[in-house]
């Protein structure tokens, strides 16, 4: 079993994207240093869609998180609903 | 007559498929093997180039949209620290010698992969692999434009900057950079992907963007960070289609599983040659200190790459065989770095120093198995020397490694005491190495490594630096670095007189995270 | 370290720019970020190894070229483009062509087009693709092989614009007609006869080795007469005029964009040329050969596009065109 993770350029647009991937994966853990946040979860992570809307109330593109993001590790399944990263052994 | 019903708003797959697919025909009146002539020399065999999938599959406008956006933000944080002197509101003016070496190394080797990326972009027969490609090179060019652009404030007040180019092509302690990108930008198509994208970029590419960044954001470098994370973001997508790319090429054939494995060893290691540069930038040269070298090692590379590998061994791929040592270099890695900098303090385009007590406190916390013992020490006797107004200058000229081209400074893996030496006789010459898997990739192609133009050879045939320190110091003023004001000793530089007479500078107390 | 001092302090910088782009702009002045970004940036020499693929040439090497030059850097950019103002320029001349789709959509404009007008759209529209497909290829060549930032960057820049433009011609045909639309397109390209006059000439511009020779050929003679022919005599002068207004909102980048990108080569092309006598002879030689072969290669297409006038049209065009190289000093 390994993490994944993903990280964001810490500020108001992030914060967001943070909650819903906390809300949605249970297991991850959140780890600031300045300027940066890290998400760490064992083996899988999603990222919804629906509940990043729910969150900003607003409609929201997937490919927008790309502005925000900066580094991340795992296999990528991205679609127009989730962006998932998983290790699939 | 309307012919079409009430169209349904294509997914994403679907929609990257429609306008990327099908542009590329099999041309008839020039042969394919014209219009892509490097395309098998390098013995890979393609089979099916619609098993190359883009992971992210970004069209054009949507590209432009998102780049744009980054962009103008980006643009507007650079303006605002150009406006308002943000060059002052950094932690202490050694601070800026990070930037001149991200500067003088890391810019110049983003402009060599955008171009040899290009090449690629060209000559992969596949159209996917090639709009990917071309993507990652337009992307590369805006790295090193980027970093240009936020080393442009600096490079108004502070020293060590303003030929930044030239020391590239030319100073003895860029060579390893220099090598580097030479040796992509040689490379054919495929084993450049290989290169940049899954060696660099993948395996190591973290360590300078990410947590070095977080540790430029502590230190109150508002220009760099938001450069240094933005460019990353773009590498994400490079990375993810590296990792495609990998796959893609040991499915095709398995002849090709040999070459990829010889790739990704000599990639790997020579990227992790270049890490020297990137761990003493987080351990020495950032005042305000985020976090070691040995946790970013660990964080980024560690655990993440064992990850990969692990999802790669069913293709045949095995971890790169530097690999052990690589790690077992963590504990060691930027303190012999700055070590042998410091000692050729004379001779570079920046400043070095020796840190204060608090700095070496924190140094020994976070390496309790090699600092106390094998580091500090010189670092206490470099600055007993200084304090008698003997400061350490090494006036040895440095022995190069043929490959990689660093100073022979890295210990035996697990041996602190000795170090690594490897020589062969190739047609009767002999040629040195700082290592086995340096060793390797030398004995792998010497006919390309031979041509290498070493820095210390070029120097010993020629002038032995009369009015200079020595040859090395005379070397560097040949290239326009102004000898005391780009360089030597920090303390009573002109760089630390400016800052404090501007009244630069941040609360140092709690400094250390 | 930080003080409080009510008086504000002098900051005098010590320098207004790097010294390699001192030496291009007459000497250490305020510089643009274009030219910071751009001017001296490509390593020229000390290479520690020969190109694997071309053992001949350096990485960087002016020698690819016939065109001799002293200074790479007079091949400046007068849209001054670097990444991020190139990029913020087309994500906003998308938004126009966002507009566009969501306008011609919200009035059934395409659905309202005789099907003689959607046919012949498509049928001249399609194939293009494919020539802009060869677009990028052919810059993304000079970006790899040529010397100097100052082109091989804006030709980076030019090869994207070029799938952009294979992309917009994509999602015309998709939204004006059913996917079918592309591969009848494509068999048109590899197969009807009026196009292979044209095909075999791009083909022969993908084989070419001469970095500004591609230029040349792919930038100034090939779409120097293409997109004037296509988007200014066959889609603003013809279609609209039997009701393929959306056709022309539609491909409104294509026309804007070849206009501005003019200015630039002209410019390039100038340059190389003020430069010696050999090198004007060189690329008059260039332009004469090449826009021969682009205007017999657009006469059958033209044909297709409007019939008995196509002939008269392209003349015209051609005249445009040998007007736009006299402005710059060529004269064929």
């Amino acid at each position: 079993m390994s993490n994944v993770f993903i990280a964001f350029q810490a500020n108001e647009e992030s914060r967001p994207l943070v909650d819903a991937i906390v809300a949605d994966n249970p297991e991850a853990q959140v780890v600031y240093s300045p300027g940066l946040v890290k998400i760490d979860a064992p083996n899988r992570l999603v990222v919804k869609r629906e509940t990043i809307e729910e969150i900003i109330g607003r409609k929201y593109d997937l490919q927008e998180l790309q502005i925000n993001l900066v580094t991340l590790s795992g296999n990528l399944d991205e679609d127009d609903d989730e962006f998932v990263l998983s290790w699939k052994h | 007559m309307d012919k079409r019903v009430e169209k349904k708003k294509l997914d994403l797959a679907s929609r990257y498929q429609a306008l990327t697919q099908d542009l590329q025909w099999d041309t008839s009146y020039q042969p394919t093997e014209k219009v892509f002539p490097y395309a098998r020399y390098e013995g890979i065999r393609v089979n099916d180039w619609s098993q190359w999938q883009d992971p992210f599959k970004m069209t054009l406008d949507v590209w432009w949209r998102q780049q744009s956006e980054k962009d103008r933000r980006l643009y507007a944080v650079l303006d605002a620290f150009a406006q308002n002197n943000g060059q002052i509101g950094v932690s202490d003016a050694r601070y800026v010698n990070a930037v001149k070496l991200v500067l003088q190394a890391f810019a110049p080797l983003k402009y060599a992969m955008h171009r040899a990326l290009a090449h690629s972009a060209r000559n992969l027969p596949g159209d996917a692999a090639r709009i990917a490609a071309q993507i990652q090179a337009t992307e590369q060019l805006r790295h090193s434009q980027l970093t240009l652009h936020a080393a442009s404030v600096y490079n108004k007040y502070f020293n060590g900057m303003h030929a930044a180019p030239r020391w590239f092509e030319q100073a003895w302690y860029l060579a390893p950079v220099k090598s580097f990108a030479d040796d992509i930008a040689s490379a054919g198509p495929f084993e450049l992907m290989v290169a940049i994208s899954f060696g660099f970029e993948t395996l190591l590419s973290d360590t300078l963007y990410v947590p070095f960044m977080s540790a430029a954001a502590h230190n109150g470098d508002l220009s760099t960070v938001p450069v240094g994370f933005s460019s990353q973001s773009d590498t994400t997508r490079h990375k993810q289609a590296s990792i495609a790319t990998v796959k893609f090429l040991l499915q095709q054939d398995a002849l090709n599983v040999a070459t990829v494995q010889r790739w990704v060893d000599k990639w790997f290691w020579r990227s992790f040659r270049l890490m020297p540069l990137v761990a003493m930038l987080q351990d020495y040269m950032v005042p305000k200190r985020v976090g070691s070298w040995k946790e970013s090692w660990d964080t980024f590379v560690e655990a993440p790459i064992d990850a990969l590998f692990e999802e790669l061994a069913p293709y045949g791929l095995k971890k790169p065989a530097g690999w052990q040592a690589a790690c077992a270099a963590k504990d060691h890695l930027s303190h012999q770095a700055w070590n042998a900098f410091y000692g050729y303090g004379h001779a570079l385009a920046f400043h070095t120093w020796v840190p204060g007590h608090d700095e070496l406190e924190w140094l020994d916390r976070k390496y309790p198995n090699s600092f106390d013992r094998w580091y500090r020490p010189r670092l206490t006797h470099y600055a007993q020397l200084e304090a008698a107004g003997k400061r350490f200058h090494n006036h040895a000229l440095p022995m190069q490694c043929q490959v990689c081209q660093q100073p022979m400074m890295f210990t035996e893996p697990g041996d602190g005491r000795w170090i690594a030496y490897r020589e062969t006789k190739h047609e009767a010459e002999s040629f040195h190495f700082c290592s086995d898997q340096c060793q390797t990739i030398f004995s792998n192609e010497p006919e390309k490594y031979l041509q290498a133009q070493l820095p210390s050879h070029a120097i010993l045939q020629g002038s032995q630096g009369e009015g200079f320190e020595d040859a090395l110091q005379a070397s560097i003023a040949n290239v326009g670095v102004v000898i005391g004001r780009d360089n030597g000793e920090f303390h009573g530089s002109e760089d630390d007189t400016n800052f404090t007479q501007w009244g630069g500078g941040q609360d140092m107390k709690e400094a250390q995270l | 370290m930080s003080s409080i001092d009510l008086q504000a302090k002098e900051i005098k910088p010590a320098r207004n720019t790097f010294t390699h782009v001192a030496k291009h702009i007459g000497g250490d002045k305020p510089a643009t970020r274009y030219q910071e970004a751009t001017l001296g940036l490509q390593p020229t020499q000390n290479f520690h190894y020969r190109p694997t693929w071309d053992p001949q040439h350096e990485i960087y090497d002016a020698s690819r070229s016939a065109i001799k030059l002293a200074d790479w850097y007079v091949l400046k950019d007068p849209r001054q483009y670097y990444y991020a103002n190139w990029t913020i320029t087309r994500a906003r001349q998308h938004e126009a062509v966002e507009a566009n789709y969501s306008f011609v959509d919200s009035r059934g404009l395409l659905s309202r087009m005789t099907d003689e007008v959607r046919e012949s759209a498509c049928k001249v529209l399609m194939p293009l693709r494919h020539v802009a497909w060869a677009g990028n290829m052919n810059n993304t060549f000079i970006c790899a092989y040529g010397y100097g930032t100052a082109i091989t960057a804006a030709c980076n820049f030019h090869a994207m614009d070029h799938l952009g433009i294979a992309q917009y011609l994509t999602r015309f045909g998709l939204a004006a007609d059913d996917p079918s639309v592309l591969d009848a397109g494509k068999n048109d390209w590899l197969n009807d006869p009026r196009w292979q006059v044209l095909r075999r000439l791009v083909e022969d511009t993908l084989v070419m080795k001469d970095p500004v020779e591609m230029f040349v050929a792919q930038n100034l003679a090939l779409d120097g007469l293409l997109y004037p022919l296509i988007y200014g005599s066959f889609v603003d002068e013809h279609l609209t005029l039997k009701g393929g207004t959306a056709v022309a909102m539609l491909t409104s980048f294509m026309p804007e964009w070849h206009d501005e990108c003019a200015r630039w080569v002209d410019a390039v092309v100038k340059a190389c040329a003020a430069e010696s006598d050999e090198n004007k002879q060189i690329v008059t030689g260039w332009i004469q050969a090449w826009a021969d072969r682009v205007q017999a290669g657009l006469a059958p297409v033209a044909e297709i596009a409007l019939g008995e006038h196509g002939q008269e049209a392209l003349a015209e065009v051609r005249s445009a065109f040998n007007a736009r190289v006299a402005k710059i000093g060529i004269t064929l």
